[in-house]
């Protein structure tokens, strides 16, 4: 049993030409539950007119299901070493980067400066170069900051299970990979050389991050690759299928979109503003107890009006150079980030929003 | 009858207010308190997972008075096990013996597993524990849960959130006459309408956060919920009177059998 199977179920649907009328989607709208169908009524042209009835029942759903509360975290780039070509990313092994990862030492110093903001939630980070940034590596992370955040997720390579089992076993308790682009054809056009170019190992990789024993899984796709309506479609899709299959992990979903970066890659299908907020609306409906991700991808005029649409979970005071938490970053880092609020400055904003800022909304409870 | 006659006992505590209330999703935790002050409740449940206790920045218990009993919960627990060493970590923290235990291994709906759920209240009472289960209103689940040593039982209204209200009121009722343990609803409850229902029907009491959090007023709502929590025990004392299929006629049109 696989994704794929779904994946290859719907591929061939015109999710682009779908346009149902103004009735379907009215009808959609007074619904409780959502078919697949229904999640792809609301992503189309179609209901555009809408947004602000889908806006309304989204704020309505979320702070039924998650209060006015925003978990706050922040990313940690442990590397930058990287052995694939993906056009998109400034981590591209052809990019002239002078490249680092952290030493255990560098870990610590940095976990300790976090760790000062409050935070108790983390993201760590590495490029896909597993002869560098192992999963011993990875696990011996962790090891170091568990010491410090109640809660460690990873977004690194994907991996096998065995090999998530070992990062569970060291305290990882959070999963995040983007399938970048759902559509496989172009997904083997942009990914031109190194391990990430294996479509199904990467598709699987949540799967089997849920088989072995994480308590929460974030997926997404990287906004702006392809048609957004397409790989949004899949996008939920996905997390459905998980949330069917492995209903004791949480699910949630991150939207980021493509931001300039350290390379001359272009998007073909960027998104705008308007079809960001359709899609993140069109999720919260199709899937009212997923958590939402913002991350500071966007700048902080969107995330506070995002912010009462469906979001439950942003990041806060982030850097994508390795090192930069502790003054040794030497390059640009993975791409630009466009909201450089610090922790304090987010959880100000916030509250000024009428949202409490969580910094902790879980406690370890294994033998760590 | 008054709250001095008609007292709630859980445990070996005596409690005068019938309403429970819930931390979770306030926008700042500073409303909890006046929620406390205004709809009278001395019970509060509190997640563990949120609970930072070296925080800098402070802690949801920081505004509950003294004298408000503490009912750590093991939200995140997905099995026995897990819900046991949250327990142990919430007692060893200072949270007191207090637990409500709540095994949820499915996101989507939030419902409670029985099975896991009569496991670790037995693992807990018998550690002293006073142990009030989060369940289905399952009537044999309820009944291992007494032999289990609870405290009180806490059946769903409807799932966690959705202030649907008593979306399961014949299975309640059945709990309620019964289980000769307290019968807490919780969750679902969307409405002082439907605490009052519930309290009506023989309740012991009421748990709720999702109405009172997500009102645009919330402690008026505290307030509103601590008064229909009130009037519906007041009801279920008074005897509420039998319901009729038919008008009773004045003058009855069978009336002439009888001369």
């Amino acid at each position: 049993m696989s994704f794929y199977e779904q994946y290859l179920k719907y591929r061939d649907y015109d999710s682009a030409g779908c346009n149902p009328g103004s009735k379907t989607i009215e009808r959609i709208l007074g619904q409780d539950r959502l078919l697949p169908t229904d999640f792809l009524a609301l992503l189309s042209p179609a209901a555009q007119p809408y947004l602000e009835a889908m806006a309304q029942k989204a704020r309505r759903l979320t702070v039924q299901h998650f209060g006015k509360t925003i978990l706050l975290y922040t990313p940690l780039y442990l590397s930058d070493y990287c052995s694939n070509q993906c056009q998109y990313c400034g981590f591209n092994v052809r990019n002239p980067l002078k490249r680092k990862q952290l030493s255990l030492e560098e870990v610590e110093e940095a976990a300790r400066r976090i760790a000062a903001t409050g935070l108790k939630h983390i993201l760590i980070l590495t490029g896909d170069a597993r002869a560098i940034s192992s999963p011993d590596y990875i696990a011996d992370c962790a090891g170091v900051l568990r010491k410090y955040f109640t809660s460690i997720a990873i977004e690194v390579y994907a991996m096998t299970q065995e090999e998530y089992g070992q990062l569970v076993n060291a305290g990882v308790d959070g999963f995040t990979i983007y399938q970048e682009t759902y559509n496989e054809e172009y997904y083997d056009l942009i990914h031109v050389s190194g391990p990430k170019k294996d479509y199904r190992f990467r598709l699987d990789a949540p799967e089997r991050a849920c088989r072995a024993g994480m308590r929460s899984v974030n997926i997404g796709a990287l906004l702006g690759l392809d048609d957004w309506r397409r790989d949004g479609f899949f996008t939920g899709l996905h997390a459905h299928y998980l949330q069917n299959q492995y209903p004791a992990v949480e699910i949630s979903l991150s939207l980021p979109r493509i931001r300039p970066h350290a390379g001359e890659f272009q998007p073909r299908c960027p998104v705008t503003d308007k079809q960001m907020v359709q899609f993140l609306l069109a999720l919260r409906l199709f899937l009212p107890r997923a958590g939402i991700t913002i991350s500071t991808r966007e700048n902080a005029r969107f995330r506070d009006n995002l912010l009462s649409l469906g979001v439950t979970k942003m990041s806060a005071g982030s850097h994508t150079a390795v090192g930069a938490q502790i003054d040794k970053e030497e390059n640009a880092g993975q791409f630009e980030i466009s909201d450089p609020r610090n922790v304090a400055e987010m959880s100000a904003a916030l509250r000024q929003m009428g949202y409490q800022p969580l910094y902790q909304d879980w406690q370890p409870i294994g033998d760590r | 009858m008054d709250s001095n006659t008609d007292p709630l006992v859980i445990g070996q505590t005596t409690l005068s207010s019938r309403l429970f209330v819930g931390t979770g999703k306030y926008s700042s935790d500073s409303l909890i308190s006046e929620v406390l002050k205004r709809s009278g409740a001395q019970v509060i449940t509190v997640a563990l997972r949120r609970m930072d206790f070296h925080s800098q920045v402070g802690n949801v218990t920081d505004y509950i008075p003294s004298g408000v009993q503490l009912l750590p919960n093991t939200s995140g627990a997905r099995n026995a096990e897990e819900a046991v060493r949250i327990a142990r970590l919430a007692k060893a923290a200072g949270c007191g013996n207090w637990i409500k235990i709540e095994v949820i291994s499915d996101n989507k709906y939030l419902l409670p597993d029985g099975y896991e759920t009569v496991k670790a209240t037995e693992i807990l009472a018998r550690e002293g524990f006073v142990a009030l289960p989060y369940i289905s209103p399952d009537l044999m689940v309820a009944k291992r849960l007494v032999e289990a040593g609870a405290a009180a039982v806490m059946p769903l209204g409807a799932p966690i959130g959705t202030n649907r209200g008593l979306k399961t009121r014949e299975l309640l009722r059945i709990l309620i006459d019964e289980i000769p343990l307290p019968v807490i609803v919780d969750a679902g409850i969307g409405r002082p309408s439907h605490a009052c229902e519930a309290m009506e029907m023989g309740a012991a009491a009421c748990l709720l956060n999702t109405a009172i959090a997500s009102a645009a007023d919330p402690g008026l709502m505290a307030e509103a919920f601590g008064k229909a929590v009130s009037a519906g025990r007041q009801a279920y004392w008074a005897g509420l009177g039998g319901r009729q299929e038919y008008a009773q006629a004045s003058s009855p049109l069978t009336g002439f059998l009888h001369e």
